[in-house]
């Protein structure tokens, strides 16, 4: 999960990394009241999203009523497909350098990434690409942890003024605030070195690691969920996985990979899948949550059920359909792939109810369904 | 990584639970030497069986053990997995989905020379005829029968499938290897791959991959210098980038871990790559010459 700025930045400030001073503001009014508070200003929408200063969401301001005037186009503006409600006004910095500062989950080493760069205020990604000296990477072990010393070396023989030791100090917290709240990203982008010589953070990206959640919920709670459709929220809150797409052949299976699977079968038949709806794992038994699902969205034309069972059990599965089955008696046509655990009982119950044998294999089902859909689209379209 | 053989023997952490109970049972019925079980609530008892120790390290002073198969709920993994470590366990399998990455991290740094890791997240593995690890529909011979064929897959669904699928058209498995769908494992691709290239009763390999990571381009570099006929299918050539695709480690980011990727670098390791997955018969069927 990403959080905004303004949720993000206390957990540095947490770690005893100094971060300006700044108000949250909803409204024009609200903004130029904080700037009367804290004199010359910068006024940032707030998103989960980068690319704010591109999309004209970051706006300087020397008085009141600049930063009202800031605030009133800021808030009218999407970012990335969100719509901006809020802006962070905050104290502007006089800025003599500006670094890049990160850590993360690497899956490449396996383990913690800490990243500095000199070339700071842009795109880590651009950085990486045009000038990938510039970036410095120290791979942790997370039983020893990040030191001073380990800051240092990563430091040794770049040129940071008389910033090194606050930038050192920095990096050691950064590290810390990334352990403590089980981040899968923490960084900030620019740290600055200001006029005076302090050490400060003007942005920061935090994003959580989902499965880490359950240990940090209130901390959670001030996080952006994902924009989810009207659908996919329903299978958030029902624990099933569920993403729309925009097809129309209907995609029930057990397990990510089967799920996955049997969208590129739908695609590699001439098909387009409706959704991606899994109900592996702990949710196998979920059938009945989760067909309604698939079958609420609009435009579904047909149905594939591919069901192979390992730790989920066909017949469980194939029971929770069929009872949802009989309660919406939906009028579309359904093919079914059924194997693995559980299989001859669900097989059995599908014929016995439904009066429907799986076919051959999940190739000759998809083909089916990717027929059958555009057989209806063509009924649909003659009128 | 090893291959579970009928001498090696199991130990299960989280034995008494529910998804505990009835995967040890169909392990044993099995054949899976099964040596013992870890609850520090009942140690003393006897569950299925066997004898439930307090811990992992206390189960290898008592009863020696090569592998332990975990059934624990996510944010108790990385104590089990520790103890396990400690206790000098060769192989820890771990199947549990939704472990802070961080926690996996830290049993990854952990493991040392001596110990695999394999999964997280993962539905474990089948040596056929010999013995299972965690929830493989084993026992199913419409999906496990024995052969030549040895399977790597990230998910436990869709190795299943291919399982069924090799099985339908005449062949069948040496062993199946479950890695597991995590963007952080232990046994990668090419790790499993080396494992299958390197065992006797196998004579060709099934990859079973998924879009995101890099491990299936790795896998290629290892393949290049392969005698085994090798073939793979990835899943997600449909998906939309940027999304989680069910798996945590199923995510194309920008180009990076992409379809084509994995497709142009298996091909030009000499690989067979799958258009689907009902595909694999007549693949088997050029590449062995049956």
């Amino acid at each position: 999960m990403n959080f905004e700025e303004h949720a993000a930045k206390p957990l540095l400030k947490a770690a005893g990394i100094t971060v300006p001073e700044s108000r949250l503001a909803r409204t024009a009014d609200e903004t130029a009241e904080a700037a009367r508070d804290l004199g010359a200003v910068v006024v940032k929408a707030q998103a989960p999203a980068g690319k704010r200063g591109k999309a004209g969401g970051i706006k300087t301001a020397d008085s009141p009523e600049e930063a009202k005037a800031a605030a009133e186009k800021i808030l009218r503006l999407e970012i990335a497909g969100h719509a901006v409600e809020k802006v962070l006004v905050e104290e502007r910095s006089d800025i003599k350098r500006e670094f890049y500062a990160a850590v993360l989950n690497d899956p490449a080493t396996k383990g913690p990434l800490v990243m500095f760069s000199t070339e700071g205020g842009m795109d880590i990604e651009d950085v990486a690409e045009k000038t990938p000296g510039a970036i410095q990477q120290a791979k942790v072990d997370i039983r020893q942890g990040f030191g001073p010393q380990d800051a240092q070396e990563m430091l040794e023989g770049l040129d940071l003024g008389g910033a090194r030791d606050g930038i050192a100090d920095v990096l050691v917290k950064l590290y810390d605030a990334y352990r403590a709240n089980d981040a899968e990203l923490l960084e900030i982008n620019p740290l600055v070195v200001t006029a005076s010589g302090a050490v400060v953070a003007l942005d920061c990206k935090f994003v959580i690691d989902d499965s880490a959640i359950k240990r940090h919920r209130e901390l959670a709670a001030t996080g952006t969920p994902d924009k989810l459709t009207e659908l996919e929220a329903r299978g958030e809150e029902a624990g099933i996985k569920y993403i729309e797409l925009d097809g129309d052949v209907g995609v029930l299976a057990n397990g990510a990979g089967l799920t996955m699977t049997t969208m590129d079968v739908i695609r590699h038949h001439g098909g387009r899948p409706a959704n991606f709806c899994e109900i592996g794992g702990e949710a196998y038994t979920k059938a009945k949550p989760a067909l309604e699902m698939v079958l609420d969205k609009p435009g579904i034309k047909s149905l594939v059920v591919n069901f192979c069972g390992a730790f989920a059990r066909c017949e469980v599965m194939m029971d929770g359909l069929l009872n949802a089955w009989d309660e919406i008696s939906p009028d579309l046509p359904v093919f079914f792939s059924v194997a693995g655990t559980g299989d001859e009982e669900a097989i059995k119950m599908l014929k016995d109810r439904l009066g429907a044998d799986p076919l051959s294999d999940m190739d000759a089902a998809c083909k089916a369904a990717v027929d059958a859909a555009q057989e209806e689209a063509k009924g649909g379209n003659g009128g | 990584m090893i291959i579970v053989r009928r001498q090696h023997r199991v130990l299960i952490q989280g034995i008494t639970g529910k998804q505990g109970t009835f995967w040890t049972e169909r392990m044993q019925e099995y054949g899976t030497n099964v040596v013992g079980g870890v609850n520090p609530k009942k140690a003393g008892t006897t569950h299925c069986g066997v004898p439930v120790y307090a811990s992992a390290v206390e189960a290898m002073k008592e009863t020696s053990f090569d592998v332990s198969v975990l059934f624990i709920p996510p944010l108790g993994v990385k104590d089990a997995a520790l103890d396990a470590i400690e206790a000098g366990a060769r192989n820890i399998c771990i199947l549990t989905e939704y472990i802070p990455v961080q926690d996996v991290m830290y049993i990854m740094a952990a493991q040392g020379a001596e110990t695999d890791i394999t999964g997280p997240n993962t539905a474990g593995s089948v040596t056929v005829g010999e013995g299972f690890m965690g929830f493989m529909p084993a026992f199913n011979e419409r999906i496990f029968n024995h052969g030549t064929v040895g399977v790597i897959s990230r998910s436990g669904s869709l190795g299943t499938l291919m399982c069924q699928n090799i099985v339908s058209a005449g062949f069948g498995q040496s062993a199946f290897l479950g890695i597991g769908g995590d963007p952080i494992i232990g046994t990668t691709t090419r790790e499993a791959l080396e494992a299958l290239d390197n065992d006797e009763g196998t004579e060709a390999v099934v990859i079973v991959g998924e879009i995101g990571g890099a491990m299936e381009e790795e896998a290629a570099e290892y393949a290049a210098g392969m005698d085994k006929p090798v073939i793979a299918f990835i899943a997600g050539g449909a998906a939309p980038v940027g999304k989680k695709m069910g798996h945590a480690g199923a995510i194309v980011v920008g180009n990076r871990g992409t379809y084509e990727s994995k497709q142009k670098a298996l091909q030009a390791a000499g690989v067979t790559v799958l258009a689907t997955p009902s595909d694999v018969g007549g693949a088997l069927k050029e590449r062995l010459g049956s």
